[in-house]
């Protein structure tokens, strides 16, 4: 009985709690706003955006854990849809396009993790340094407008609906194809962080990373591997936001999707300085933001006024939690 | 204890006699439980650092206190700095340059006061921080072990300085482990024992053997189990062979270790030990030379070494800072005890949460760690359980070779007689155990034999036979074997 319920206390523990309830008390805001709020639809288009804002939290929360930071995931997600259209362009069938934009989000997290561990730079600089290259590479590659599915040539539409129906826009389950890709992912990353040895040395490196060192953990190997799975991720979002999209606006597609997912990750119970989080409260983070959007919408608030909304909630997270974790 | 106006006082004693602590009251950094302190015969409170120095005492640390990425002037007069136009506090370079100038020429310092800190050597630091005392109207100066980090030449620099103070009419506390340096600077000298004061020389008195006399001389108590057997032709489990390691001596350096064998490695602080133990362990690179566990060479030869591979080859560390690398302080016991072991308690890279509690709760009970339960924070529990986990977590295969840095520091009386029981126990089953300790009590009481280091250097051996305290404390001070 003990054990149960401090293993509950574990999995529970504040910073969850605190999420659960800021995401109860903006979902019955939304749904007391107005009664279209509470149509069949509009439980879909979060579900959508859910899906896609949960897998980039899913991904940069794992490596918040482990006391590292993604600023590039925004970069990359633009790379990713202009090279899913640019690849099928020139005569990639669409699924090999798709993989191949996933395992380049994989290939970005191996440099990322290579130049943290291996040369010893502060990943806030790394990941800055690629917020503009990959940016950069996306325009590049766009020389004429924006790549959009349009521009896919005829024999390959269908398979290109395919991939719409199977990991975005289609519900052959009941909930958006996205939902369930996410919850996938989800289960899979919570199987690795909460109950792997790889989750263990995470939570040791993030917490500390010389204590760690003494116990005999690859450092570098668990390190790479969280950049691995933010930018893989990353790359699975450019996927995704391509076939959400249709088009893709080099300059501006996926920009600030990064501030998005770390928010998401933090409000969820990551703690920046390493070490702490969980993937349930990862996603829960993730709700916040599309709440927060369709809150915006039915509530009659001037769009203009969003930024300062997530930022108020934010803070008023992070308030909350200050308090939470000093009466503990 | 008294002190007189323009002489130098060393103050003695073995690590942890209590030096260190008294001269932090003086500083102002601790308050005293009881007692007085009288300065020109009128008793002061010293609540604070500033107090102390507004009463013109200075206190110059071990560790150096300077900011390196600044300016030579920037820290003479960090927090307090002269200002032009009052409230604006506009920073008033010119004054602040021209009364460095004049701190550094009575230092014996030639350097620009825009010199930053972080490109001095540590003997051009020591005089800064003097000098910054002097800034300060200092009429008392503590060095506390100024010349631990210093060359020669930068020492014999300071004595100059030392010597010219005095003659100014400062009193001067001198902080010395190194006794050779107390017999020339010296006007009195106060011994320390157990936080006392164990007796005072006069100049013409102070010479090593007295001090170390003074230093030493008391009964071993009777915590000290020993019941592994000594056998000279046990196996040799680890063998150093003229390894060299990064920011370590010039000179090479050997030993061995048997099997069921505890070998005490003494010095004082500064003398290297740490920095070997960081070697061994794969944490400092090795430059030279080879180390073999068990007749297999395993690290050395441009081999690949690590704390991994340490332990995978069976040896393992025991860290002096164990809130820092021995224990992740906010995670649970259960979490700290599994983490070297979680390959083992693995099936398909997950861990297995009935084979981790039975791992986690075995060690809990072997090592009697009292704690409300296994998913207690190990940084709520008491230092000397915290280092029980620190130990119990290469428990679960007996290691080969354990290195235990300071073992039992900052442990209570219960814990440490538990630690070296199972020391005793760990050689019994034919382990061999390396303890660096600087507390000499439990050197002579625990040790089969004693290797001393001073300077780096492995100094001289010391057979169960011939340990004693005077001998350990004449090599680890510069004495020469005999």
């Amino acid at each position: 009985m003990n054990n149960l319920v401090s293993g509950l206390n574990r999995l529970a523990n504040y910073r969850t709690l605190g999420v659960i309830v800021m995401v109860a008390v903006l979902y019955a805001v939304l749904l007391t706003s107005d009664p279209k709020a509470r149509s069949w639809d509009n439980q879909m288009t979060i579900a959508n955006r859910l899906g896609f804002y949960g897998v980039l939290t899913l991904g940069v929360g794992v490596l918040i854990i482990s006391g590292g930071i993604d600023l590039s995931i925004g970069s990359v997600v633009a790379l990713g849809a202009v090279s899913f259209v640019m690849l099928a362009r020139n005569g990639y069938h669409p699924y090999l396009a798709g993989l191949l934009v996933v395992l380049m989000g994989s290939g970005i997290g191996v440099a990322n993790g290579l130049l943290v561990t291996k040369l010893r730079l502060q990943p806030f600089l790394v990941t800055l340094c690629g917020l503009f290259v990959f940016r950069g590479l996306a325009r590049w590659l766009s020389p004429q407008g924006s790549p959009g599915l349009g521009q896919v040539p005829s024999e390959f539409k269908p398979a290109v609906e395919n991939l719409r129906y199977w990991l975005f826009g289609g519900s052959p389950l009941g909930v958006p194809q996205v939902l369930v890709l996410l919850l996938a992912l989800a289960a899979v990353l919570g199987m690795l962080v909460h109950w792997s040895v790889f989750g263990r040395h995470l939570f040791a490196i993030g917490y500390n990373e010389q204590a760690a060192r003494y116990a005999g953990v690859a450092i570098d190997r668990c390190k790479i591997l969280a950049y691995v799975i933010c930018s893989t991720c990353a790359g699975l979002g450019g996927l995704l936001y391509i076939l959400d999209n249709q088009t893709a606006t080099p300059t501006s597609a996926g920009a600030l999707l990064e501030l998005y997912a770390i928010t998401g990750a933090v409000i969820g119970g990551c703690s920046l300085r390493g070490g702490e989080g969980s993937v349930l409260g990862m996603l829960l983070g993730a709700a916040l933001l599309p709440l927060i959007k369709q809150i915006i919408i039915f509530g009659g608030i001037s769009n203009d006024l969003e930024y300062v909304l997530i930022g108020l909630v934010l803070l008023a997270g992070t308030i909350v939690d200050q308090l939470l974790v000093k009466r503990n | 204890m008294r002190l007189q106006a323009g002489e130098v006082l060393a103050v003695v004693g073995e690590n942890g006699a209590g030096k260190s602590t008294l001269m932090k009251i003086l500083g102002g950094i601790y308050t005293p439980d009881a007692g007085e302190i009288l300065l020109d015969g009128r008793a002061v409170q010293l609540p604070n650092v500033t107090a102390a120095q507004r009463l013109g005492i200075s206190l110059i640390h071990q560790e150096l206190n300077l900011a390196e990425n600044l300016s030579i002037a920037a820290n003479i007069f960090l927090g307090r700095e002269r200002s032009r136009f009052g409230p604006i506090g506009l920073l008033d370079n010119r004054t602040m340059n021209r009364e460095t100038e004049r701190l550094l020429s009575r230092v014996g310092l030639t350097l620009s006061p825009n010199t930053l800190v972080g490109r001095l050597k540590p003997g051009q630091k020591q005089l800064v921080e003097i000098a910054r005392a002097l800034s300060l109207d200092a009429r008392i100066l503590i060095m506390d072990e100024p010349t631990s980090s210093l060359s020669q030449s930068e020492t014999d620099r300071l004595y100059e300085v030392v010597f010219d103070l005095k003659r100014a009419g400062v009193a001067v506390v001198y902080i010395s482990h190194r006794l050779f340096e107390v017999e020339r600077v010296a006007d009195r000298a106060v011994v320390l024992r157990d936080g006392r004061n164990a007796g005072e020389l006069a100049r013409h008195e102070i010479n090593h053997g007295v001090l170390v006399r003074l230093m030493v001389g008391r009964d071993l108590k009777q915590f000290y189990p020993r019941t592994h057997g000594t056998n000279s032709d046990a196996p040799i489990r680890l063998e150093v062979r003229e390894i060299r390691y990064q920011d370590g001596p010039d000179e090479p350096m050997s030993f061995q270790l048997r099997a069921g064998e505890i070998v005490g490695m003494a010095g004082l602080v500064g003398a290297g030990r740490t920095e070997l133990a960081e070697a061994l362990f794969g944490i400092r690179r090795l430059t030279a030379g080879q180390v073999l566990v068990d007749g297999e060479a395993v690290a050395g030869n441009g081999k690949a070494w690590s704390p991994a591979l340490a332990i995978a080859a069976g040896l393992v560390l025991i860290p002096e800072d164990r809130r820092l690398h021995g224990l992740v302080l906010q995670e649970s016991v259960a979490f700290n005890l599994s983490l070297p072991n979680l390959s083992a308690l693995a099936l398909g890279g997950l861990v297995q949460q009935g084979k981790e509690r039975h791992l986690a709760s075995g060690l809990v009970e072997r090592l009697r760690i009292r704690t409300p339960g296994l998913w207690q924070k190990v940084g709520l529990l008491s230092g000397g359980n915290q280092q029980k986990v620190v130990v119990g977590k290469w428990l679960a295969h007996t290691p080969r070779v354990l290195i235990f840095d300071e073992p039992t520091r900052g442990v209570d009386v219960g814990a440490k007689a538990e630690i070296y029981a199972l020391m005793d126990q760990l050689a019994g089953q034919g382990s061999a155990v390396l303890m660096i300790s600087s507390d000499l009590e439990e050197v002579l009481a625990m040790s089969d034999r004693v290797l001393v280091l001073h300077q780096g250097r492995l100094a001289g051996e010391l057979p169960r036979a011939r340990l004693t305290e005077e001998a350990v404390m004449h090599l680890a001070t510069g004495g020469t074997a005999d």
